[in-house]
C-alpha cells in the first residue's frame, strides 16, 4: 500500500519501504542508507549487529525487482562514513554492483559520504534535476518547491488508545518532500522538531510507514516526542 | 527484656536492661559502653558476634528496630578495637577491613553518621567513611590512596572498584562484608551484580566473611544460598526475636465501599481521622497518581492544617530529601508515599501505617507495617483501606496472612547473563585474567552456581565482540588475548568507556517537568533539544502523560497544572489552581497480586460458611454474585459470558494478577480471531479479565478455549512484536555493554540511544533470533513483564475445572473489570496500525466504550448503594 501524490507537477509514489518512485522518469529514490553503520560502531567499541548493511540491501533489491527502475538514485549518506568501503565485505560490494546492471546508478553526495564511493560503481552528483524536481541530500532551509531531499531522517509520533506509535515517515506539503531514512539502523528525528521548521510554507502531511502501509496523517494530529 | 529506649531516627540500639546480666562474650570497651547506655546486648547481636568469631558467614533476619545494624558491625568493631592502631598513609598498614553495602545511598550516609557515635564514645581508633555517587572527587581519590577501616557504599560503587587496576591490593586485607537490606537486593539484577562482586572479593581476600542483614522473609535459606560466595562455607542463620504481633485493622466504611475503582475516595475522611489520631503516619498507596490524588483529598479535608507531605519517585530528588529530613526531625504528621519509602532510614516516631488500596503481597505489607513503631515490645499498628469490594476480600486475606505470619514464597534466583557480561568486562579492565579462572570464580556466586561453561563462553564472547554468529567483529574485540593467554581489555579507552557504563539499574528515559509562565494566554513555544523551561518540579517517564491532551489539567507534586507542551526532554506545565484535574495514569499497582494472597482470596470467597465473618458489605456482594451468577469452588475458575451493549462479553476470574491476565488476553484474542468470533478489545485487573467480541461466545467449548497449548507459537509470535520485549531488550543491551548509555560529555543523547535499541532489536531478531541478548530479554519479559510461568500454572490448574455461566447480563463481579474499559490502553498486536488508521481517518472516533460503561451503570445491577 503506497501513497501517490503530485509533487511540483510530477507524480510521485511514496512506497511503504520508504523509497520514492517517480513513474514518468522510472526513477527510484532512496535516502540515507548508512551502509556499514553497524561496523562503524563496532570499530569504536559498540558491537551493533553486523546485519544492517545486508538487510538494507535486501530491501533495496526487493524494490528494484518490483519496479525495475531505469534510474536508481542514492540520495546521500549512502555510506555511514568515509572508511565504510574498507570495512565492507566483498559480497556487499558485489550486491551493490549488481544493482547497477541495466540501469543508471547515481550517488548524490551527503555529509557522511561527501567524497563519494572510492571503488563502488555509479555516477556521482552533488545535486540532480529529474522530471522537473531537484534531488539533493540536505533540504534547503527556506521553502524550495520541487525539492526532494533526505538527511533529516523524519519520524512521526501519533497518540491514541492510551499509547503512542513512532515510525519513519515521508513529510511533504505537496511542493517538496523529505524522505525517511532507508537504512536498517538509521534512527529518526520527530518532524515536530525545530529542524523541520521553515521547510514548509503550510502545515505538511506525514506519510507514516507501518507494516507495509503508508498512512497519511495531518501535521496537527502528530505529537512531539 | 527486649524493650528499647525511646530514640531518634536510625540510631544504633541495644536494649535497656541490667548490666550485671551482661553475657560474657562482649569485650571491653563494648560491655562498658552498653552498660553506660543502660543497654543489654540482644541475643542475636551476640549470636552474630559468635558466628563471626567462629569464622562463619551469617545471615541475620530481624524486624526493623531490633538493633540489626549494630549487630552487623559489632564483629568488625570488636576486631578493630583489638588491633594495634595503624598510622594512616603507612604503606605497610593494613588496608580496608570492612565493606558495608546498602541498596540506598542515603542509608550508607546515615549509617556512617550513626556508626561514628559508638566509635567516638568508646574512643576507638577506627575510621569510617561512606562513598556513593555523590561523594566528591577529592574524597574518593583519598579513599583510594588511604582506605578507611570501614567503607560504606553501594553495589554500583563496588563494581566500579572492581574494574580498577588497584582493586586486588585494595581489598586483599578485607575481613568482612556487611550487606544491608539484602532481602530487597538479592532477587534482582543489582543483586546478581553484587553476588558476582562478592565472589571477586572472596578471590582477593579468601578469609573475608559475610554478614547479611534482612527483614523477615518466608524462606531465608534462599538468601543464604545467594549470599555465600563459597559453597564449602555455609551461611549460618541467626534470627532476631520477633516483636509483638502487629495490629492490623480493616477500614469498613460500611455501605460505602464501591464496587469499582482504585482511589478509595469514599474513605478519605476516615483516613484523615486516623492521621489525626496518630503521632505520625505513613500513608502507602500503589501508584504515583494515587499518591497525588490522596494528597489532594487529605489537604481538602485538612482543617487542622496538619503537616502532611507527599513522597514519590517522580518528585525531584531535592523535594524528596526535604520531606525525608522533615520526617527525621519528627515535624510531619503524615507522608503520603509509594514504594519509594519501602526501604530507608528508620523513623522512630511513626506509629501508624495506612495502606490505601491493597498491598498485593503479604511480605511487602509486613515490611511496610514494620516501618511503624520500631519498639519490639509495642505492636506496630496498621490500617487497611480497601478501594473496592474485591480489595476488601484481598485486605482480609492479607490480614489473616499477617496474623499467621505467613509470607509470600519466592523462587531461587538464576543470575542474568547480561549482568555477567558487564561483570566480566569489568574484571578484565581491572587486571588480566585466564578464562578458566574467571569461570571458576563466577560459579562461586550464588545465582551463577549452575552456569554452564557454554553459557559462560557465550557471555564472554558477547562482552568481547557482541556475540554474533557472523564473527564479523573479531578484529574490533573489546577483550583481547595476550601472548601469555590471559584476557585483558583492548585499551585504555575501552576501560574508561566501560567504567562510565557500570550498573544494573536501567531507568527509562525521563522527561523533566518544568513550569512555564503563560503570558496573555500564550505560551512561548520552546521547541528543540536545548529548550529550557523554568523551575523543575519533578520528572516522569516518556509516555507517562500520553493519555493527556495539550491544555488538560492534572495533579502533580501536590498542585494542579495545565499541560502546555512536550519537547524532546521536557514536559512544560503552567499552574492551573482550581481546575478540574484528570488522572494521567489510572490502574493499579505495578506489583502483581502475589500467588499466595490470590489463593487466600479464592479460599475466602468460595467458603460461604465463613462469609458471616467478613465485612457485611462483602458478604452482601458475594451473596448477590451467587444469586445472579455463581461463586466458584476454590479450585475452579469462573467464566461468564453475556451480551452487553452491541457486543458479547467473556469475563474470567483467574485471580493471577494483571500481568498474567494481560498475557492471557493477548493469547485468547488470537484464538478468538481464529474461531471467527471477531474480538474487539480486552481489559483486565488483578482479579479478572474481560474480552469482548462481535459474535456470541456462549456456545464455545471453554476447556478448548483455555487449552494450555496457547503458550506455544502464539506466545512467541506475540511477544516478539510487543513493546515489552523491546524494553526488556533495551535493558539487556545497556547492561551487557552492547550499547552504551553514558558517554563522555555531549556525544549522544538518551533519546538517540532509545531509538537505536529498538532498531537493533528488529535487525537482530530477523538475522540471529537465538542471539544471547534476545534470550536474556525473552527470559526477563517472561518473568517480570508477562508472568508466563504463572499463566502456565493457571492453565494447568484449571484444566477440567472451568465453571461457565452463560448469563443474560453482566454480573456483580464483572462490573469491577468492565468499568476499567476506556481507562486502559489496549495494546493489541495490530494496535500500531489501528492508532495510525484512527489518526488518519478522523480525530473524533466514536468512544463507544464510554457508552458501554453508561449501560453497565444503568443495568439492573447497582454499582453502589445510593
Amino acid at each position: 500500500m503506497s501513497l501517490t501524490l503530485t509533487l511540483g507537477g510530477a507524480r510521485a509514489q511514496c512506497r511503504a519501504s520508504g523509497a520514492l518512485w517517480l513513474e514518468a522518469a522510472r526513477a527510484l529514490i532512496v535516502a540515507d542508507l548508512h551502509l556499514e553503520k553497524g561496523s562503524a560502531f563496532a570499530a569504536r567499541g559498540q558491537m551493533l549487529p553486523p546485519f544492517d548493511t545486508s538487510e538494507t540491501l535486501t530491501r533495496l533489491e526487493a524494490e528494484t525487482a518490483d519496479l525495475d527502475p531505469a534510474i536508481l538514485v542514492l540520495l546521500g549518506d549512502t555510506l555511514h562514513d568515509a572508511a565504510a568501503e574498507n570495512r565492507m565485505s566483498p559480497m556487499t560490494a558485489d550486491r551493490l554492483t549488481r544493482l547497477t546492471q541495466g540501469r543508471r546508478l547515481i550517488w548524490v553526495l551527503g555529509n557522511h559520504d561527501a567524497e563519494g564511493p572510492a571503488r563502488l560503481p555509479g555516477e556521482v552528483a552533488a545535486e540532480l534535476e529529474l522530471d522537473g524536481l531537484t534531488l539533493v541530500h540536505e533540504p534547503t532551509p527556506e521553502a524550495r518547491p520541487g525539492e526532494v531531499a533526505g538527511h533529516l531522517h523524519p519520524c512521526a509520533k501519533v497518540r491514541g488508545r492510551g499509547a503512542s506509535v513512532r515510525r519513519r515517515c515521508f513529510v511533504t506539503d505537496g511542493e517538496r518532500i523529505v524522505l525517511p531514512a532507508f537504512g536498517a539502523l538509521a534512527g529518526g528525528l520527530n518532524i515536530r522538531d525545530a529542524a523541520f521548521a521553515g521547510l514548509f510554507r503550510r502545515a505538511p502531511l506525514a506519510g507514516i510507514l507501518n507494516d507495509g502501509a503508508v498512512h497519511p496523517v495531518a501535521f496537527a494530529a502528530l505529537a512531539a516526542d | 527484656m527486649y524493650g528499647a529506649t525511646p530514640r531518634r531516627s536510625g540510631e544504633l540500639t541495644g536494649s535497656p536492661g541490667d548490666p550485671a546480666a551482661l553475657p560474657a562474650p562482649l569485650p571491653e570497651p563494648f560491655a562498658r559502653w552498653f552498660a553506660a547506655r543502660g543497654w543489654t546486648p540482644r541475643p542475636h547481636q551476640l549470636a552474630v558476634l559468635d558466628e563471626a568469631r567462629a569464622g562463619r558467614h551469617a545471615l541475620l533476619i530481624a524486624p526493623t528496630g531490633g538493633g540489626k545494624t549494630l549487630a552487623g558491625f559489632l564483629p568488625s568493631l570488636v576486631e578493630l578495637a583489638a588491633r594495634p592502631p595503624r598510622r594512616p598513609g603507612d604503606p605497610g598498614a593494613p588496608g580496608l577491613h570492612t565493606l558495608y553495602i546498602s541498596p540506598l545511598k542515603a542509608l550508607a550516609v546515615d549509617v556512617e553518621r550513626n556508626l561514628l557515635t559508638p566509635v567516638g564514645e568508646m574512643g576507638l581508633a577506627v575510621s569510617v567513611e561512606s562513598r556513593t555517587g555523590d561523594t566528591g572527587l577529592a574524597r574518593r581519590e583519598r579513599q583510594r590512596r588511604i582506605p578507611p577501616d570501614i567503607l560504606l557504599t553501594t553495589p554500583e560503587q563496588l563494581a566500579l572498584f572492581l574494574a580498577w587496576e588497584g582493586a586486588r591490593r585494595y581489598f586483599e586485607d578485607l575481613r568482612r562484608v556487611v550487606v544491608d537490606e539484602v532481602h530487597a537486593l538479592w532477587p534482582s539484577k543489582r543483586g546478581d551484580l553484587l553476588a558476582l562482586g562478592l565472589a571477586r572479593l572472596k578471590t582477593f581476600a579468601p578469609d573475608m566473611r559475610l554478614i547479611g542483614l534482612s527483614a523477615t522473609v518466608a524462606e531465608p535459606q534462599l538468601i543464604c544460598d545467594w549470599l555465600s560466595p563459597d559453597p564449602e562455607a555455609p551461611v549460618s542463620l541467626v534470627r532476631g526475636a520477633g516483636g509483638a504481633a502487629p495490629q492490623v485493622e480493616l477500614l469498613l466504611s460500611e455501605g460505602r465501599v464501591p464496587w469499582v475503582g482504585h482511589t478509595a475516595h469514599h474513605a478519605m475522611a476516615e483516613v484523615y481521622e486516623a492521621i489525626r489520631g496518630a503521632r505520625s503516619a505513613l500513608v502507602f498507596v500503589n501508584t504515583r497518581f494515587q499518591a497525588e490524588f490522596a494528597f489532594q483529598e487529605l489537604w481538602r479535608l485538612n482543617e487542622d492544617n496538619l503537616p502532611i507531605a507527599l513522597h514519590h519517585g517522580s518528585l525531584s530528588a531535592e523535594q524528596r530529601r526535604k520531606v525525608e529530613a522533615a520526617m527525621s526531625r519528627g515535624e510531619l504528621r503524615a507522608v503520603v508515599c509509594t514504594s519509594t519509602l519501602d526501604l530507608g532510614i528508620d523513623w522512630g516516631d511513626v506509629d501508624l501505617v495506612i495502606q490505601v488500596a491493597t498491598p498485593k503481597g503479604a511480605s511487602r505489607m509486613v515490611q511496610r507495617i514494620g516501618r511503624a513503631n520500631h519498639r519490639l515490645d509495642e505492636p506496630s499498628r496498621a490500617l487497611f483501606v480497601p478501594a473496592n469490594r474485591f480489595e476488601m476480600l484481598e485486605c482480609q486475606a492479607a490480614r489473616e496472612a499477617i496474623a499467621q505470619n505467613a509470607l509470600d514464597r519466592e523462587a531461587p534466583r538464576t543470575g542474568a547473563l547480561d549482568v555477567l557480561a558487564q561483570h566480566l568486562m569489568g574484571l578484565v579492565c581491572g587486571e588480566p585474567a585466564a578464562a578458566d579462572d574467571l569461570y571458576e570464580e563466577v560459579r562461586t556466586a550464588g545465582p551463577y552456581r549452575e552456569l554452564s561453561r557454554t553459557a559462560f563462553d557465550e557471555t564472554l564472547d558477547l562482552a568481547a565482540t557482541g556475540g554474533y554468529a557472523l564473527r564479523a567483529y573479531d578484529r574490533f574485540a573489546r577483550i583481547v588475548r595476550r601472548p601469555d593467554g590471559l584476557l585483558m581489555a583492548r585499551n585504555r579507552e575501552t576501560v574508561l568507556r566501560h567504567r562510565l557504563n557500570i550498573g544494573a539499574i536501567v531507568s527509562p528515559a525521563m522527561l523533566a517537568v518544568r513550569v512555564v509562565s503563560r503570558r496573555g494566554g500564550q505560551v512561548r513555544p520552546r521547541i528543540g533539544p536545548h529548550s529550557r523551561g523554568g523551575r523543575k518540579i519533578g520528572e516522569v517517564e516518556e509516555g507517562y502523560l500520553d493519555v493527556l491532551e495539550l491544555g488538560d489539567a492534572f495533579v502533580f507534586a501536590g498542585q494542579v497544572w495545565r499541560l502546555e507542551g512536550v519537547t524532546g526532554t521536557e514536559v512544560l506545565v503552567s499552574p492551573a489552581p482550581g481546575e478540574e484535574a484528570k488522572m494521567p495514569s489510572w490502574g493499579g499497582s505495578k506489583f502483581a497480586l502475589s500467588t499466595f494472597l490470590a489463593a487466600k482470596v479464592r479460599a475466602l470467597m468460595s467458603d460461604a460458611s465463613g462469609w458471616s465473618a467478613l465485612p457485611a458489605d462483602v458478604a452482601e456482594w458475594l451473596g448477590l454474585q451467587r444469586e445472579r451468577s455463581a461463586i466458584p469452588a476454590p479450585e475452579e475458575m469462573l467464566v461468564e459470558t453475556f451480551p452487553h451493549g452491541r457486543r458479547f462479553f467473556l469475563v474470567a476470574y483467574p485471580f493471577e494478577g494483571r500481568l498474567a491476565h494481560t498475557t492471557l488476553c493477548m493469547l485468547l484474542t488470537r484464538r478468538l480471531e481464529r474461531l471467527r468470533m471477531g474480538p474487539v478489545g480486552f481489559v483486565c485487573n488483578d482479579y479478572a479479565l474481560a474480552v469482548w467480541t462481535v459474535r456470541d461466545m456462549a456456545g464455545l467449548d471453554m476447556g478448548a478455549l483455555f487449552e494450555e497449548d496457547m503458550l506455544g507459537d502464539d506466545l512467541e509470535a506475540w511477544l516478539a512484536e510487543s513493546p515489552l520485549m523491546k524494553s526488556a531488550f533495551k535493558a539487556c543491551a545497556l547492561i551487557s555493554g552492547l550499547i552504551e548509555r553514558r558517554f563522555a560529555a555531549g556525544e549522544k543523547t538518551q533519546r538517540q540511544v532509545n531509538i537505536s535499541t529498538d532498531l537493533v532489536y528488529e535487525v537482530l531478531r530477523r538475522h540471529q533470533s537465538d542471539h544471547l541478548l534476545l534470550r536474556c530479554a525473552r527470559a526477563d519479559a517472561a518473568q517480570g513483564m508477562i508472568d508466563v510461568a504463572r499463566l502456565a500454572d493457571l492453565l494447568s490448574r484449571i484444566r477440567g475445572l472451568i465453571r461457565h455461566e452463560a448469563l443474560m447480563r453482566l454480573s456483580p463481579f464483572s462490573v469491577s473489570v468492565i468499568a476499567e474499559i476506556g481507562r486502559q490502553a489496549s495494546p493489541g498486536q495490530s494496535a500500531a496500525g489501528l492508532i495510525l488508521e484512527e489518526a488518519q481517518t478522523s480525530s473524533d472516533t466514536p468512544h463507544w466504550t464510554e457508552s458501554l460503561i453508561a449501560a453497565a451503570i444503568a443495568s439492573p445491577v447497582e454499582l453502589a448503594p445510593a
